[in-house]
């Protein structure tokens, strides 16, 4: 993919980036009691970062985010699946899930679910995938 | 808790796949972890395998959620035994593929592909509820897709078009299915399907949704007349790929046909069992008759699954408890086979560099201990006493005499001697005659293909031989699937 010359989508992209990447970790946060989730929260980082590439060009946001996507999926992967297993140590059924409560400098009193952990597999995996299937895709003239 | 064992068959697999993932360009090193990430996995398949042998069903209600609201997965003998015989071959596999696939294909996920593709085999044996079922059709499928097309020769992608079309369609209809039975029943747990199925006498439109499900398993399973995509698709990718898919991907179909006539849909067996005879009595002749009508050796073998699984399907038909135990000792059986002919044809077409029959003879001269593999191969898969497709046969045959099916018994025998022709003229054809000069052999290679095919007709000649000690196993599955209850009670105990 290269850049474009497109001073307005260049600059648009510097803030509707940043939205989009703040939004994506909020719906992936969001997810375990409300709408959202590590898959919609994936594909939504997904699309900011095709947007940077569809702007800047393949060049220089690789150099911003030096990550080999493809090991992305592999890593989510395996988060979520340890994190299934995780309850064999606690004696518990596979895919067994657990929630507390701690206090948190700053945020206060918040709970903390395991199932966040799985969705941060599922997350890393949806970005991963995604941007394999379209840098590939977007690969193939050259 | 012991409970968590039904599911490691599922995950062992899962994790060897993700971690080898990580290493794909280190080719050394991921064949040497595959190796031994398959023996892992192996070994516990045989430990589950044994714990249930001892102890009765295994049932793990994933994520701490009850039966029927949440998924469980149901390791019941039938299960477990298939679930091992998938890790043996699969170990035979493995020790084959680095001296038969290019370093290339190994580096584009081979092993990954395939251990998932036997994460989603051991997870359609083990789960107990219908829609998870079909979760891990399409994990297998997703896997044998880029199985199939790995390496991307043109013939390849044109046969793979075909195999993913006809998969697609059958998932979306299996989904469908899955609609109907859940619009009907309100359940998609298999144990609570067959108790409210029980509970209205599998009136009217539950026979017809069962029937839909019936021909949704049987184009995986490759019935008649459903049979007509699986030969060529089957010869094309590498003889380690195709000797995975003839031995698990049809065998899924036929578990699934098994499990849900033999568990759910029970109360009108004058129509669907009747049909399964039918269709059963159909796929033997047209699939002996396909297999001989060609000369290429891989085609040949592509063309035996499926009158095997006609007899697995006529085992179910007929059902009784003799049939049925039949049907699942053929089963077993075949699967062993079927992935040792396949990597018997690569390893001869790997020799000659090409399967054409024409072009081969003489060929004992050169591979003694493959000619004769391929010789006791023809007598399993033909059902030669003592081999082990004898024993399967004779039960089904047996069964069948005892309900007065005698047409498809006699069906069934005529079909067996062409099978022992289509598989015998292999043997005459290309390894009897004069020696063929022309062949060069590179004795590493031919040795090392020839050894995991050896591994895998030992335990064929095992399960004849020693049919003393293994019978008993047999009849206590088809125990169970002739007492629907056992599986209910195991799913919903008090």
């Amino acid at each position: 993919m290269h850049g474009t010359n497109d001073l307005i989508l260049r600059t648009a992209t510097v803030l509707i980036s940043f939205i989009l990447f703040a939004f994506s970790i909020y719906l992936f946060l969001a997810g375990h009691n409300a709408p959202g989730g590590g898959f919609v929260g994936g594909l939504m980082t997904a699309s900011a970062i095709v947007l940077m590439y569809m702007a800047y060009g393949e060049r220089a946001v690789s150099k911003i985010i030096p990550v080999n996507y493809r090991f992305l999926i592999p890593t989510g992967l395996l988060i979520a699946l340890l994190t299934g297993a995780g309850s064999f140590a606690f004696g518990e059924p596979f895919l067994n899930q657990t929630f507390g409560h701690f206090h948190i400098p700053l945020l206060g009193d918040k709970e903390l679910a395991t199932a966040l952990l799985f969705d941060l597999g599922v997350y890393l995996t949806v970005v991963g995938i995604t941007m394999t299937i379209i840098l590939s895709i977007a690969g193939d003239r050259e | 808790m012991m409970s968590n064992l039904a599911v490691l068959p599922i995950i062992i697999p899962l994790v060897s796949g993700i971690l080898l993932a990580f290493f794909h360009t280190k080719t050394p090193f991921v064949r040497h972890a595959a190796k031994l990430l398959s023996v892992i996995s192996t070994g516990v398949a045989a430990y589950v395998f044994y714990y249930v042998l001892q102890n009765g069903t295994v049932t793990l209600e994933t994520g701490g959620w009850e039966a029927p609201y949440g998924i469980v997965l149901v390791a019941d003998l039938l299960a477990v035994t298939l679930v091992l015989t998938t890790n043996i071959i699969g170990l035979a596999c493995i020790f084959y593929a680095p001296h038969s696939l290019t370093e290339q294909k190994e580096k584009f996920y081979f092993y990954t592909f395939f251990f998932l593709l036997i994460t989603g085999v051991s997870g359609a044996f083990l789960t107990g509820d219908l829609f998870n079922l079909f979760v891990f059709f399409e994990v297998l499928l997703m896997a044998s897709y880029a199985l199939i097309t790995l390496g991307g020769e043109k013939v390849q992608l044109r046969e793979s078009i075909k195999y993913v079309l006809v998969n697609l369609f059958s998932s979306i209809v299996f989904v469908t299915t899955v609609a109907f039975l859940y619009s009907v029943l309100g359940t998609v747990n298999m144990a609570q399907m067959a108790e409210r199925v029980q509970e209205v006498e599998q009136q009217g439109i539950l026979t017809t949704i069962g029937i839909l499900l019936f021909f949704v398993f049987a184009t995986k399973a490759a019935l008649f007349p459903l049979y007509y995509w699986l030969p060529k698709p089957y010869t094309v990718p590498n003889p380690v790929v195709s000797a995975m898919f003839a031995a698990l991907l049809t065998k899924v179909g036929v578990y699934s046909i098994i499990r849900m006539f033999t568990l759910v849909f029970v109360h009108k067996m004058e129509v669907t069992h009747e049909l399964f005879i039918w269709i059963a009595g159909f796929t033997l002749v047209f699939g002996a008759i396909g297999a001989l009508s060609t000369n290429n050796i891989k085609l040949v073998i592509a063309y035996n699954i499926i009158p095997a699984v006609g007899f697995m399907v006529m085992g179910v038909g007929i059902y009784n408890q003799t049939a049925l135990s039949g049907s699942v000792y053929y089963m077993i059986s075949d699967m062993i086979i079927k992935a040792a002919l396949f990597l018997l044809a690569g390893a001869v077409a790997h020799v000659v560099g090409t399967p054409d029959l024409r072009k081969m003879k003489g060929l004992i001269h050169q591979l003694p201990l493959l000619g004769w593999l391929l010789f006791i191969s023809a007598f399993v898969l033909a059902g030669v006493p003592p081999f082990s497709g004898f024993i399967g046969k004779l039960m089904i045959m047996q069964g069948g005499f005892a309900d007065g099916e005698i047409a498809i018994v006699i069906i069934g025998l005529l079909s067996s001697l062409l099978i022992l022709y289509s598989i015998m003229k292999i043997f005459v054809r290309g390894f009897w005659g004069e020696k063929d000069e022309s062949i060069t052999i590179d004795k590493k290679t031919v040795t090392a293909l020839t050894w995991p095919v050896a591994f895998l007709v030992f335990f064929t000649v095992l399960l004849g031989i020693g049919a003393e000690m293994f019978y008993p196993v047999v009849d206590d599955i088809s125990n169970q699937l002739m007492n629907p209850e056992i599986y209910i009670d195991s799913v919903f105990k008090e």
